[in-house]
C-alpha cells in the first residue's frame, strides 16, 4: 500500500452543502443536477427553494475536471496546444492563441506580419461562431426555437470555413508557439468576404427574432444585474463586465496581435429595458461583438500581407529561459490569461489557466438569491459559461 | 496615471516599511515578494490609495517548487492585480513553506479569492485561515491528497475505479523522461 491518506466513502448527505438542520419552514433543497438540459454542461447548482422563490443557490463544479495543468506538467510545450483547444471547446481558436502568445512571450520570438493577421482573422471569426452558439442557446433555453436554428446555421459556415483551412471543425491545434499550423488556402479570404457580406442581415434578422420580443425582454431584462462594482470585485472580464457598463476591453488596452491596426468600437450595456447589468444587457453587448468582429475581419483582409511564411519563426525545440510570464487575450468569454513558469527545461514547470467561466461562475450566488427557479436557467445563459473552462 | 513597478515599490515601501522581503524589477513580469503576516494590510492598501487603484484580482495563482533548480523548496502564491482606472498591473508573490503552508485570507479585500483560494486548498494543501467556505472545489469531496505538489503518488484505485495509468507512460513521466508530442523534425 502507499504512503498516501486514503479516501473515504462519504455518507449522501455529505455531498450537501446546505445542511437540512437549518431548514426553516416550508423550506426545500433542490438538486439541478449535473444532468441538464439547460445547464450548458456538466454542472450541478443545489438550491434551497422557499416554493418558486430560491433563497439560495451553491454551484457544484468539477465534473468535467480533467486536470489540465498536471498534465501540461509532462508535455513539452508546442505538445500542450492540442491540450489548450479542450479547455473551452466551443472558442478553440481563442484558448490555443493565448497559449501561443505567452509562449512567445516566454522565448523571446516575434511572429511576422502575416501570422498576426492570419490569427486576427481566425479568432474573430471563432468570436463569431462562440457568440451564435451563446446566443442560439439562450433563446433555446428560454423557450425560443426559431433562433437556434439560423444561429446554428450561420456557424456551420463558419465551421465549413475552418474545416477548409486546417482540417477541423472544432478542435484545430492551429496556433503554434511562433506560427500557425496552415497557411490560407486559395481563395479563402473570398469566401470569407462572401460569408460576411451574407451575415451581416442575418444579425438584424436576430435582432428582430428575440432581441426586442417582449417576453424576451421581460423574461431577461430585470433578473441577474451585476452592479459595476460587484462585477470588478468578482473579477468579470469580457462581455459580462461590458454588460454591467464598464468599457475594457483587452484588445484596446493591451493589444496584441496587431490589434490596434484595425479600428473598432466596444459596445457597453446601456440598460435599455431594466437596470444596467442586467441578462439582457449581456446579451445585447455579444450580439454587438459580433457586428464590429464582421468589421475588423473586413479591415483584416484588406491589411493581409501577401508575402510572409507561417512556419518562419517555428522554433525546432521550445526550450525558454527559466523565467515566468503571465498574459491575456480576449477569448470570446473575456480575458484568458496563461501564467507560465519555466525551469529552462523542455517542459514547463507550472502552467496555470486563468478562465474567465470560472470567475463568471463564482458571481452566480451572489446574483442568484431572490430570483424564482425559472430565471436560474435564464442567469446562467447569460453568464455564458462552458464547463470545459471553468473544470480544465 | 500609469506607475511602473518601481514606483508601486516605492509607495509601498513608504507605507510598510520592510514588509517587501523581495522584489525582482528586471524581470518581463515584476514582481514583489510580499511578507505573508502582512499580505492583508497591503492588500487593502494597494486596492484602496487612489493612484495605484489596483481593484481587480486578475489571477490567484500556486507554484510548487520543489526540486526545481538553483530555487529553494517551497510553494508560492502568485496575484496578479490589474487596476481598470489606471490601466496598470503587477504580480506579488507570497512565501509558504511547504510542510504547512498557511496563509490568511484575501476574501475580505477581493471577493473573487473565494473560489481561487478553494482551488488552491484543492489542488495544492495551502490553508486559507479566515476563509468562509473551506471546501474542495473541483476534485470529489472525498478525494485524498493534493494533486499538483510535485511530492504526489497516483493512488491505485478510488471507489473501485483504477486511477494509475499505465506502467510504463506514469513511470517514464514521473522519473523526468522528456516525452515529447509535438512538430519535431
Amino acid at each position: 500500500m502507499s504512503t498516501q491518506p486514503q479516501y473515504k466513502d462519504l455518507e449522501p448527505d455529505e455531498a450537501y452543502a446546505f445542511k437540512l438542520e437549518d431548514l426553516e419552514e416550508d423550506e426545500m433543497i433542490l438538486n439541478m443536477g449535473p444532468q441538464h438540459p439547460s445547464t450548458h454542461g456538466v454542472l450541478r447548482i443545489e438550491l434551497k427553494t422557499d416554493g418558486e422563490i430560491v433563497k439560495d443557490a451553491q454551484p457544484h463544479i468539477g465534473y468535467l475536471h480533467r486536470n489540465f495543468e498536471k498534465h501540461a506538467e509532462n508535455i513539452d510545450y508546442q505538445g500542450i496546444i492540442p491540450f489548450t483547444d479542450r479547455l473551452d471547446y466551443v472558442g478553440s481558436m481563442g484558448n490555443s492563441l493565448s497559449f501561443a502568445f505567452v509562449g512567445e512571450k516566454l522565448m523571446g520570438i516575434e511572429v511576422n506580419e502575416r501570422v498576426q493577421s492570419i490569427r486576427v482573422l481566425t479568432a474573430e471569426l471563432q468570436r463569431i461562431a462562440s457568440h451564435l452558439l451563446a446566443l442560439g442557446t439562450y433563446g433555446l433555453d428560454i423557450g425560443a426555437f426559431t433562433p437556434f436554428l439560423h444561429a446554428f446555421r450561420e456557424r456551420e459556415k463558419v465551421l465549413d470555413l475552418f474545416e477548409w483551412l486546417c482540417g477541423a471543425r472544432l478542435l484545430y491545434n492551429f496556433n503554434w508557439i511562433g506560427g500557425v499550423s496552415h497557411d490560407l488556402p486559395d481563395q479563402w479570404t473570398d469566401r470569407v468576404k462572401v460569408f460576411l457580406d451574407q451575415f451581416e442581415p442575418v444579425i438584424d434578422e436576430l435582432h428582430n427574432l428575440l432581441s426586442y420580443n417582449k417576453i424576451f425582454t421581460k423574461r431577461t431584462a430585470t433578473i441577474g444585474i451585476i452592479p459595476p462594482e460587484l462585477a470588478i470585485g468578482y473579477a468579470l472580464t469580457g462581455p459580462n463586465l461590458r454588460g454591467s457598463g464598464i468599457k475594457w476591453d483587452t484588445r484596446k488596452e493591451d493589444p496584441y496581435c496587431g490589434y490596434e491596426k484595425y479600428a473598432f468600437d466596444v459596445p457597453v450595456g446601456q440598460g435599455r429595458f431594466g437596470p444596467i447589468g442586467s441578462c439582457w444587457d449581456r446579451y445585447y453587448v455579444r450580439v454587438e461583438e459580433m457586428r464590429q468582429s464582421v468589421r475588423i475581419l473586413r479591415q483584416a483582409i484588406e491589411k493581409l500581407p501577401t508575402e510572409g511564411d507561417v512556419h518562419e519563426t517555428v522554433p525546432k525545440r521550445v526550450k525558454p529561459k527559466p523565467g515566468e510570464v503571465y498574459a491575456r487575450t480576449e477569448a470570446p468569454r473575456g480575458e484568458l490569461g496563461f501564467y507560465i513558469v519555466s525551469d529552462g527545461g523542455l517542459i514547463p514547470m507550472r502552467v496555470k489557466a486563468r478562465s474567465p467561466c470560472f470567475v463568471a461562475m463564482s458571481i452566480f450566488r451572489e446574483i442568484a438569491k431572490g430570483e424564482m427557479i425559472a430565471d436560474m436557467v435564464a442567469i446562467i445563459g447569460s453568464l455564458d459559461i462552458v464547463l470545459g473552462e471553468i473544470d480544465r | 496615471m500609469s506607475l511602473d513597478a518601481a514606483a508601486v515599490q516605492q509607495k509601498v515601501e513608504a507605507k510598510f516599511p520592510g514588509k517587501i522581503t523581495r522584489a525582482e524589477l528586471e524581470v518581463k513580469d515584476p514582481f514583489f515578494v510580499i511578507d505573508k503576516d502582512a499580505i492583508v494590510e497591503v492588500a487593502k492598501y494597494l486596492r484602496d490609495e487612489p493612484e495605484l487603484a489596483f481593484e481587480m484580482l486578475h489571477c490567484h495563482s500556486a507554484v510548487d517548487y520543489l526540486g526545481a533548480k538553483d530555487q529553494e523548496d517551497r510553494i508560492e502564491v502568485v496575484l496578479h492585480l490589474t487596476s481598470l482606472k489606471h490601466r496598470h498591473w503587477i504580480v506579488l508573490k507570497i512565501e509558504l513553506p511547504r510542510d504547512n503552508p498557511k496563509m490568511h485570507t484575501l476574501e475580505g479585500v477581493w471577493p473573487t479569492a473565494n473560489w481561487h483560494e478553494r482551488e488552491a486548498y484543492d489542488l495544492f494543501g495551502i490553508v486559507f485561515e479566515g476563509h468562509s467556505d473551506s471546501r474542495r472545489i473541483l476534485l470529489p469531496e472525498d478525494w485524498a491528497g493534493h494533486p499538483l505538489r510535485k511530492d504526489w503518488e497516483w493512488p491505485e484505485e478510488w471507489h473501485g475505479i483504477k486511477v494509475k495509468p499505465p506502467e510504463k507512460f506514469a513511470d517514464r513521466a514521473q522519473g523526468g523522461e522528456e516525452i515529447g508530442i509535438g512538430p519535431f523534425d
